[in-house]
C-alpha cells in the first residue's frame, strides 16, 4: 500500500480521538468532518454537557445579562461523534494508542487530538479557598457562582490579581454599583501581559472609575467568620480589606498532569509542539499521531525567533484546531504550518482593548497614534528596531495595519499612519516584571552518550 | 438559538446592534456585547445582523431550525 492508499483508508475509517470537549476541541472535530474525514470521532470531555464559549462569562454573564447557561457554542456542522463527557482522561499509552479515562475505560485511536486547555489557579490555601464567597472563574459553574453573589449585593468584592480577568470583574463590579477593591503584585494592573506604560493607563481607567485599586501588595491571608463566610483579607504591609466575596484571578494551570509518563514534552508550560500542531516528544523529536490544540499548546512561532509560545486567547485556540485537523488528515506534502500573528480582545471599563502579536516579545513601546488621556489611542511595541506587536485603546479597526506591519517586520518605531499624531512619539523602555518567555526551572535530564542512546527523562514540577 | 462572535474580528462597526438590538448591544465606544442564546423570535433579525457584519465575525448555528437528534449524552 502506498502512503496515499493507507491515507485515504485512515480518512475513510481511521479512529480520532479528541480529549478536551471545549472550543478547541469542537472547532477541530467540525474541520476533520469538513476535510472529508468519515471514521470514528470520540469526543473526551471531563466537564457535562455541549461546548460552551468562555469570554462571555466574565463579561454578559456577571452583569447578569446572560444567564451562565447560555453560552453554548453554535455548530458549523454536524460533527456525528460519540461524547464521552463528565469523566477525565487520566493517562495516553503512546505504545498501544489508548486513552485512559478516569473510570477505567479504555479508548484507542489511530490519532490523538488533545485539546485539554487550561483551570483557573486557586486560592493556595485551601481551607481559605473553600469559604464560601471565594470564587475563580474558568467555568460556567463559577460564573454562575460568582452572578449569584454579586447579584446578593456584596458590600465589596476583592479581586485578587489584575489580569484580563480580574480587571473585567472589577469594571463589572462597577457598572453594577458595587464597592470593589483590586490587589496587585505588580506595579499596575495587566503589566505583566502588556508593560509598564499600558499598566499605568489602565490603572487610571480602574481609579478613575472608582475602583479601590492596591498594587505592589500581596494577599496573605482570607479570614472567615465562625459561618465559614469570607469576610476580611489581609496584606503583606499589614492592612486588611473588609469584603463579602473574594475572587482569585491569578491566571492558569494547564491541564497536562494526565500526561505524565506519556513521554510527550507536556509540563506547566503546556505541551510543546511544532507548526503543525504535532506534538513532541520528550527528546524533542516529532510525533506522528498526536497533535495539540488551545491554550495547552506551546508553539514555535517564526515570527518570534521560533521561541515555543503559549497563548490563552480565543482566536488562537480557533486557529490551531483548524491547522490540527487539516494536518491530522493530511500527508506529509499538504501539511499547513500555524503562522498567524496572535489577536486578544479584553473589554473592561467600556474599553475595547486588544492586542496583536506578543506584547511580551518587546523591548520597547510608543504611543504611535490617538490620545491616551481619552483613552482612544495604539500603541505599538518594537524589538531591537523592529515591529513586533501592538494594543488598541478603542482603535480597533487600526490593528490589521500593524499586524502587517510585524507580518513584513516592519522598523520601529513605526510612523503614525493617520492625522491623529500624538503629541509624544518617544519610545520608552517596555519594562515587564519578569522573564516572560522564559521557561520556569529544569523539568529534564539528559543522559547517556552515543547519538544512539542519548534520552531525556522528565523530572518532577518543584514548585 | 446560539451564536458566537469573533470579537478578533469584530471592529465595532454596530451595524449588528442596530439591526438586532436585543442580541447586540455596544458597551462604550466601540466593544461590542452580544448575547450568545438569543430569543428564538429574534432568529430573523439577528440573521439579518450576521449578514450585514462587514467583517463576517458572526457565526450563527448551523444545525439548529432543522430536526436534528441531541448530540451530546452523558455516559
Ligand atoms: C473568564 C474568561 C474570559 C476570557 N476572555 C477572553 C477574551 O476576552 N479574549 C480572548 O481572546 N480569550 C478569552 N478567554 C480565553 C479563551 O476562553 C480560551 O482561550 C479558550 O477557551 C481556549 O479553548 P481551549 O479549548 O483550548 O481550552 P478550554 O476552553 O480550557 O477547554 C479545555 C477543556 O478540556 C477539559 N479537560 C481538561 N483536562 C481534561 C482531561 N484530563 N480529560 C478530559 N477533559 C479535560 C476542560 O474541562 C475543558 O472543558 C477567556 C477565558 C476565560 C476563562
Ligand atoms: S457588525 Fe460585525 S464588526 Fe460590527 S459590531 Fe457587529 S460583529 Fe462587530
Amino acid at each position: 500500500m502506498t502512503s496515499a492508499d493507507t491515507l485515504r483508508a485512515f480518512k475513510r475509517d481511521g479512529r480520532i480521538v479528541v480529549v478536551g470537549a471545549s472550543l478547541a476541541g469542537l472547532r477541530a472535530a467540525e474541520a476533520l468532518r469538513d476535510e472529508g474525514f468519515t471514521g470514528s470521532l470520540t469526543m473526551i470531555g471531563d466537564e457535562s454537557g455541549e461546548p460552551y464559549d468562555r469570554p462571555p462569562l466574565s463579561k454578559q454573564v456577571l452583569t447578569g445579562w446572560v444567564p451562565a447557561d447560555g453560552t453554548t457554542l453554535p455548530r458549523r456542522r454536524d460533527v456525528n461523534a460519540e461524547w464521552l463527557l463528565g469523566v477525565p482522561a487520566s493517562g495516553l499509552d503512546l505504545a498501544t494508542n489508548q486513552v485512559r479515562l478516569a473510570d477505567g475505560r479504555e479508548v484507542p485511536f489511530d490519532r490523538v487530538l488533545i485539546s485539554t486547555g487550561v483551570r483557573a489557579r486557586p486560592w493556595f490555601v485551601e481551607s481559605e479557598a473553600a469559604l464560601d464567597g471565594v470564587f475563580v472563574v474558568r467555568t460556567r459553574e463559577h460564573a454562575e457562582g460568582l452572578q449569584r453573589a454579586l447579584a446578593a449585593g456584596p458590600s465589596r468584592v476583592l479581586v485578587i490579581g489584575a489580569g484580563f480577568t480580574g480587571s473585567e470583574i472589577a469594571s463589572i463590579c462597577r457598572e453594577r454599583d458595587i464597592p470593589v477593591t483590586v490587589a496587585e503584585l505588580a506595579p499596575a494592573p495587566l503589566v505583566g501581559a502588556l508593560g509598564a506604560m499600558i499598566g499605568e493607563i489602565a490603572a487610571d481607567m480602574q481609579r478613575a472609575h472608582g475602583v479601590d485599586l492596591r498594587c505592589g501588595v500581596k494577599v496573605t491571608r482570607l479570614e472567615g467568620d465562625a459561618q465559614g463566610h469570607f469576610r476580611r483579607a489581609h496584606f503583606d504591609d499589614g492592612s486588611t480589606v473588609d469584603a463579602d466575596v473574594a475572587v482569585v484571578a491569578l491566571g492558569g494551570i494547564r491541564n497536562t498532569e494526565w500526561l505524565r509518563g506519556s513521554g510527550l514534552a507536556a509540563g506547566v508550560w503546556g505541551i510543546a509542539c511544532d507548526t503543525g500542531c504535532r506534538a513532541l516528544d520528550l527528546n524533542g523529536l516529532i510525533t506522528d499521531d498526536v497533535f495539540v490544540a488551545g491554550d495547552v499548546a506551546r508553539c514555535p512561532n517564526p515570527v518570534y525567533e521560533y521561541r515555543l509560545i503559549s497563548l490563552e486567547h480565543w482566536a488562537n485556540a480557533v486557529e490551531q484546531a483548524e491547522v490540527a485537523a487539516h494536518n491530522m488528515v493530511s500527508g506529509q506534502a499538504d501539511r499547513w504550518p500555524h503562522l498567524s500573528i496572535p489577536l486578544f480582545w479584553s473589554i473592561q471599563f467600556g474599553v475595547n482593548i486588544k492586542s496583536v502579536g506578543v506584547p511580551t516579545f518587546a523591548d520597547e513601546v510608543v504611543v504611535t497614534q490617538g490620545s491616551v488621556s481619552d483613552h482612544r489611542f495604539v500603541a505599538a511595541y518594537g524589538y531591537r528596531g523592529r515591529v513586533t506587536a501592538a494594543v488598541s485603546f478603542n482603535n480597533a479597526k487600526w490593528l490589521d495595519h500593524y499586524r502587517q506591519l510585524i507580518e513584513t517586520a516592519a522598523p520601529f518605531p513605526p510612523p503614525c499612519p493617520t492625522p491623529d499624531q500624538p503629541v509624544d512619539m518617544k519610545p520608552v523602555p517596555v519594562d515587564f516584571p519578569g522573564p516572560v518567555l522564559l521557561a520556569q526551572g529544569a523539568t529534564v535530564v539528559v543522559t547517556g552518550h552515543d547519538p544512539g542512546e542519548r534520552r531525556v527523562t522528565a523530572v518532577q514540577q518543584h514548585r | 438559538m446560539r451564536i458566537v462572535v469573533d470579537l478578533s474580528r469584530c471592529e465595532g462597526y454596530a451595524q449588528c446592534a442596530f439591526l438586532a438590538p436585543d442580541a447586540f448591544r455596544m458597551h462604550g465606544e466601540e466593544a461590542l456585547m452580544y448575547d450568545p442564546n438569543p430569543d428564538d423570535s429574534r432568529r430573523e433579525q439577528v440573521l439579518r445582523a450576521a449578514a450585514a457584519c462587514p467583517v463576517q465575525a458572526i457565526l450563527v448555528d448551523q444545525l439548529e431550525g432543522r430536526d436534528v437528534p441531541v448530540e451530546a449524552s452523558t455516559s
